[in-house]
């Protein structure tokens, strides 16, 4: 089955979405990335959304529920990377991510989640 | 692509007609899976963009396109879409049309608010792909359908 592949580093899981989400894709990273935090013991997860150029209420349900799970399994979240078109979509549709992090960049991202790898 | 007459949507909708005069190359989509939907956001996206629609207006076309497709497809049991490019003379745009034969609305004013959902979801779907377009306009019947339209013009 199709999945979006998560990467481990250190502590942290990073994620690069790619792709055009379908909603079954969504769910599936938002399971992966549960288990995975568990599995992996990661303290941190940093969700790379610059290639979307679509975020509707779906995905964004998505990314808030996985940050409410990261947090309750001792992770932080951070998404970074968000194009300003799908930030002012997002916002008139009425999505705020309430709870979730968020950085222009991937250095900044990290830069929040306490790392540096400069 | 689909021929509209062939599909086994029966739902008789005013919306059909809807800016009959002004519409051409109507092209007709079936709405069945999570596949469909992503597949409709890339017509959308490449008709916005051929229409050369700015940037934040494709995006806000191509999401409110995403909302109503699910809605179609987990409230309406599936339907179909018809894509418009409109011209009035004054302006171009482009027009979706989506039309389901499921057990329609009972309360549009309630489905309207942002937070009212019944299937589980956030209840932003058709509240919020009214604040991304131009125009929008629907009609629902119990036990009949659903016909929503939406229209967004070329600045």
């Amino acid at each position: 089955m199709e999945r979006i592949p998560i990467l481990r580093m250190g502590d942290l899981l990073l994620v690069t979405i790619q792709v055009d989400m379908h909603d079954r894709l969504a769910m599936q990273l938002q399971d992966d990335l549960t288990e995975r935090i568990v599995s992996d013991s990661a303290k941190g997860v940093l969700i790379d959304i610059s290639a979307l150029d679509l975020v509707d209420s779906f995905i964004g349900r998505m990314i808030s529920n996985t940050a409410a799970m990261a947090r309750v399994l001792d992770a932080r979240t951070v998404v970074v990377g968000m194009q300003p078109a799908v930030a002012i979509t997002l916002v008139e549709l009425g999505l705020t991510l309430h709870g979730v992090k968020t950085a222009l960049n991937v250095e900044k991202g990290m830069a929040l989640l306490g790392k540096s790898y400069r | 692509m689909i021929d509209a007459h062939t599909d086994a949507v029966q739902f008789e909708t005013h919306l059909l007609d809807h800016r009959r005069q002004y519409r051409t190359g109507r092209v007709t989509l079936r709405l069945r899976s999570d596949e469909d939907v992503v597949g409709l956001r890339k017509q959308v996206r490449e008709r916005a963009v051929t229409l050369a629609l700015s940037l934040v207006d494709q995006t806000k076309l191509v999401t409110a396109a995403s909302e109503l497709a699910r809605n179609t497809i987990k409230y309406g049991g599936g339907g179909e879409v018809h894509l418009d490019a409109l011209d009035d003379g004054m302006r171009k745009g482009i027009g979706l049309l989506f039309v389901d034969a499921g057990q329609g609305i009972p309360d549009i004013g309630n489905a309207l608010r942002d937070g009212f959902t019944t299937g589980g979801g956030l209840g932003l779907g058709l509240g919020g792909s009214k604040r991304l377009v131009d125009e929008f306009d629907i009609d629902s019947r119990p036990k009949e359908g659903t016909a929503v339209l939406i229209i967004k013009w070329k600045r």
